[in-house]
């Protein structure tokens, strides 16, 4: 008989640690010693998912960094839940400015940390959607373009939620904000990462707050390039996407396995590798559970939306390859 | 809050401090709370073996710790992994989500080596000075004698038959079950202090109640239920039972070379499979029934095709001559039952082997005072005592179903409720948490891995041979499948609690420790109970 090989423990490499992994095989949050770079205390909603993909991230970045890196912040959300005056949650080198300046402010410090000859400590510029996809955006492009050395990280949670669930360019087709009450009807918007990849930056990737150890590698990836790096992180909001707090990481999930968030990584503009859909399941099982598309399921329901919604979705999976073919070469 | 400072750079009034001051665990309306629920495996065997638990002993491929834990419950786990019909399997979540874990074989695996490695168990309760008497060296009584032993109680075990063991000796055929298994695990047994009398009789339940303190009947069901086939002068008709046994003490019955056998249990598979291996052309099985109504385990029927068995559903024997039978052809009624139609059909058979089941020889206890006898088997409460006091019985001879798991299950529960009447207390069972349903899992967590098949003989050497058909796992296999193990309902330690927490609120204590609520910090979310891949966490309301 075939000998199999024993390649997981239990529950494979899907959950953030497990007892019998060697401590080197377990995720960073699996640590009890990892950073907590946003620790408690913090004033994010119950279950909020950027206070869980913020702390992801710079984990990891600390651990990939020897805990050198310093991180500048937009306005958003974030920034407001972390630093009441004069509370501070954050448990790494952090910096605030203005909402839309957080790329220029991090090509600073980077400037001046060359300047000082600090190599060996990294920058993290992060913001939500809102103060990356529209207000910073200018910023952003030309920290790509010039290639500074900072990893700009974007948590989308589909709106500006801090001030009251208004409609960003990251808002996705149909969902209702307080500024779209009929729902979203600009389809898609703007996605980021193309238009990082168009750059042609060495580093960009996307990774949802569902799937831990992707996440990890990704921003652990990051760190051993120089240059301008993006990373995107699918961030569920239960506030404004008026899902249950203990719903955040399901939803997100969902919105991987319905192909309506790519998870893929790209190096120098070109697509390199992909996380292929596990149980692909139809956009409407990511829809429903959401009260921001509630409207398309009611009395009148908006089957156009829906099928317009899946058409969006089947486009990534063709345009990524999300699913795996089983064509016979 | 901090005092206004005039250190502090214009416009600034109060000190930089950490959020930790914050305690958000003012907000919470719900809270996390840890929990054990019943796994499936668990609440369907009837050994009352604590499946998971092993399991989970063997994942960390401490197969000492894995066996050990069997044997609290269950001292045959080289045989269960042979013979049982596996209810843990069939009751798996992991079925539901590609294929059950493959517990039987894990269990076969670490029975298999505790034998090669001689593990035993050692007795540690002080003597109690109690005796008690097993009468039956089946399944059930062995199981009875060792729990018992367990607790201090010198146990004698009377069986009239020479070697122990019951059906697991006389009734299960070697292919099955090889007799070093059996031998092997009785052994240990002895050598915990039971005495074993072979070859005696009990005649007096009267007598043997006033010199043991307790007595334990497992005498089992092997007298051959007989049917009433109009037969000519020179037809062979054999039963079931008495034909197995006596091949077990090494008869050699003459069966003819083609054989008919009536009756659709596991029995009827038993004899058509050594009829073949004996050297049988044909052996066919004439069933009144569908497959379907067999009460015969689907594997048993199955492997008994693959050997060649055949099978004649609906059909009753009618008349058996000398070289053939004549068999009716039956339809199912609405309610299932078969009635003839009166077409008529022959088949050839030298011989018919007649298994329509067993009966319990119950003269031992017709006449004793309080004993209630219902359809053929003797009545028990739920301490598994008769109306007798102070005389316990179970296995075949009670109520329930026939297999060895069961068997075991009633020596252990009798075991436990003698242990307490011989101290003049009651037992009582511990209350059994709430089901852990598939419905309670987060399956996402859990790797896809199909299950681990065992390697089986081939058929032309299963029907030449009494050799074993399936064969044992690997260690690298058995921990490749014990890990498969979706630990329904118990903590495995996966950290994802800790992990998904937003706030930071999960504390970690260390290994095979747990974790705490930080409930300073919950906030109630509820994220680490939907993410909890086996169902450990469940959200409480807070008391307003």
């Amino acid at each position: 008989m075939p000998v199999q090989r024993i390649k997981f423990y239990q529950t494979g490499s899907f959950a953030v640690g497990n007892r019998l992994l060697d401590p080197d095989q377990r995720s960073v949050q699996a640590d009890t010693e990892r950073t907590n770079s946003l620790t408690m205390g913090h004033r994010a909603c119950q279950g909020c998912g950027e206070a869980l993909g913020a702390r992801y991230v710079l984990d990891a970045v600390m651990r990939a960094t020897g805990n050198h890196a310093v991180t500048v912040n937009a306005t958003g959300c974030l920034e407001v839940f972390s630093t009441p005056f004069p509370e501070s949650s954050w448990r790494v080198p952090w910096l605030h400015s203005l909402f839309g300046n957080a790329p220029a402010v991090a090509t600073g410090v980077a400037a001046a940390l060359k300047a000082k000859g600090r190599t060996d400590v990294r920058v993290v510029g992060q913001g939500g959607d809102g103060g990356t996809v529209d207000i910073g955006l200018g910023c952003l492009s030309g920290m790509f373009e010039r290639n500074d050395d900072v990893l700009y990280v974007c948590y989308d949670n589909g709106g500006y939620m801090n001030t009251g669930v208004q409609r960003s360019g990251a808002t996705p087709h149909g969902a209702v904000t307080t500024t779209t009450p009929a729902g979203n009807s600009f389809r898609q918007g703007k996605s980021l990462p193309l238009i990082a990849m168009a750059h042609r930056i060495p580093y960009v990737a996307t990774a949802t707050v569902a799937d831990l150890r992707d996440l990890e590698y990704k921003a652990t990836r990051a760190m051993e390039f120089h240059g301008a790096r993006y990373l995107h992180v699918l961030v569920p909001c239960p506030l404004g996407w008026r899902t249950a707090s203990s719903e955040t990481i399901q939803i997100a999930r969902l919105a991987t396995e319905t192909g309506s968030f790519p998870v893929f990584e790209a190096v120098d503009g070109e697509v390199t590798d992909v996380t292929r859909i596990r149980r692909l399941r139809p956009v409407e099982d990511y829809l429903r559970p959401q009260g921001r598309f509630a409207h398309l399921f009611g009395d009148t329901p908006r089957g156009d939306v829906i099928s317009s919604i899946q058409a969006e979705a089947d486009r990534n999976i063709r345009t990524f390859g999300l699913v795996e073919t089983t064509e016979v070469s | 809050m901090p005092e206004a400072n005039s250190h502090h750079p214009y416009a600034i009034t109060l000190d930089v401090g950490s959020s930790l001051a914050n305690k958000t665990g003012s907000w919470r309306t719900e809270r996390p709370v840890y929990l054990d629920r019943l796994p499936p495996c668990n609440d369907a065997c009837p050994a009352g073996e604590n499946v998971q638990e092993w399991v989970a002993r063997a994942e960390e491929g401490d197969y000492e710790a894995a066996w050990r834990q069997i044997m609290v419950d269950n001292p045959f786990p080289a045989i269960m992994g042979r013979v049982c019909y596996r209810p843990c399997e069939t009751a798996c979540n992991r079925a539901t989500l590609d294929e059950p874990v493959g517990i039987n074989s894990i269990e076969r695996f670490l029975g298999d080596e505790a034998i090669s490695r001689g593990w035993s168990v050692v007795v540690e309760a002080p003597p109690t000075g109690k005796n008690v008497l097993v009468v039956g060296a089946g399944p059930s009584g062995l199981s009875a004698a060792y729990h018992l032993a367990l607790r201090g109680h010198q146990v004698t075990v009377r069986d009239d038959s020479p070697e122990a063991g019951g059906m697991m000796r006389y009734g299960i055929p070697s292919y099955r079950l090889t007799r070093d298994v059996v031998d092997a695990e009785i052994q240990r047994i002895v050598e915990m202090g039971v005495r074993l009398e072979l070859g005696t009789s009990v005649t007096d339940l009267g007598d043997a109640l006033v010199d043991f303190d307790a007595v334990f009947l497992a005498v089992g069901a092997h007298v051959g239920r007989r049917a009433d086939i109009p037969a000519g002068d020179s037809a062979r008709i054999v039963d079931a039972v008495s034909m197995l046994a006596g091949l077990a003490k090494g008869e050699q019955p003459l069966l003819g070379r083609r054989v008919a056998v009536y009756g659709g249990g596991n029995t009827a598979m038993d004899v058509a499979r050594t009829a073949r291996r004996l050297g049988a052309s044909d052996a066919i099985v004439v069933y009144r029934r569908t497959r379907e109504r067999m009460p015969a385990h689907d594997i048993e029927v199955r492997e008994a095709l693959d050997e060649g068995v055949r099978m004649r559903w609906l059909s009753t024997i009618v008349y058996a001559g000398a070289d053939r039978v004549r068999i009716e052809k039956m339809r199912l009624d609405e309610s299932g039952f078969p009635q003839p139609t009166g077409e008529f059909e022959e088949l050839d058979a030298d011989s018919v082997v007649l298994a329509l089941g067993q009966q319990a020889d119950l003269a031992l206890v017709r006449d004793l005072p309080g004993v209630e006898i219902a359809d053929g088997v003797v009545q028990v409460d739920g301490r598994m005592m008769t109306g007798h006091a102070g005389l316990f019985a179970g296995g075949d001879m009670v109520p329930g179903e026939r297999t060895v798991t069961v068997a075991v299950g009633h020596g252990k529960q009798a075991a436990r409720n003698i242990d307490a009447w011989l101290r003049s207390a009651t037992y009582e069972h511990p209350e059994r948490p709430e089901l852990a349903t598939y419905d309670r899992l987060n399956t996402w967590y859990y790797a896809d891995a199909p299950a681990t098949l065992r390697p089986q003989l081939d058929v032309a050497r299963r029907i030449t041979s009494f050799d074993e058909v399936t064969q044992g796992l690997t260690a690298e296999n058995a921990l490749f499948e014990a890990r498969r193990c979706m630990s329904c309902g118990n903590c495995l330690e996966c950290d994802n609690c800790f992990g998904v927490c937003p706030d930071n609120a999960i504390i970690k204590l260390g290994p095979g420790q747990g974790y705490e609520i930080d409930l300073d910090f919950c906030k109630g979310c509820g994220l680490c109970a939907a993410e909890c891949p086996s169902g450990a966490i469940t959200m409480i309301r807070e008391r307003s």
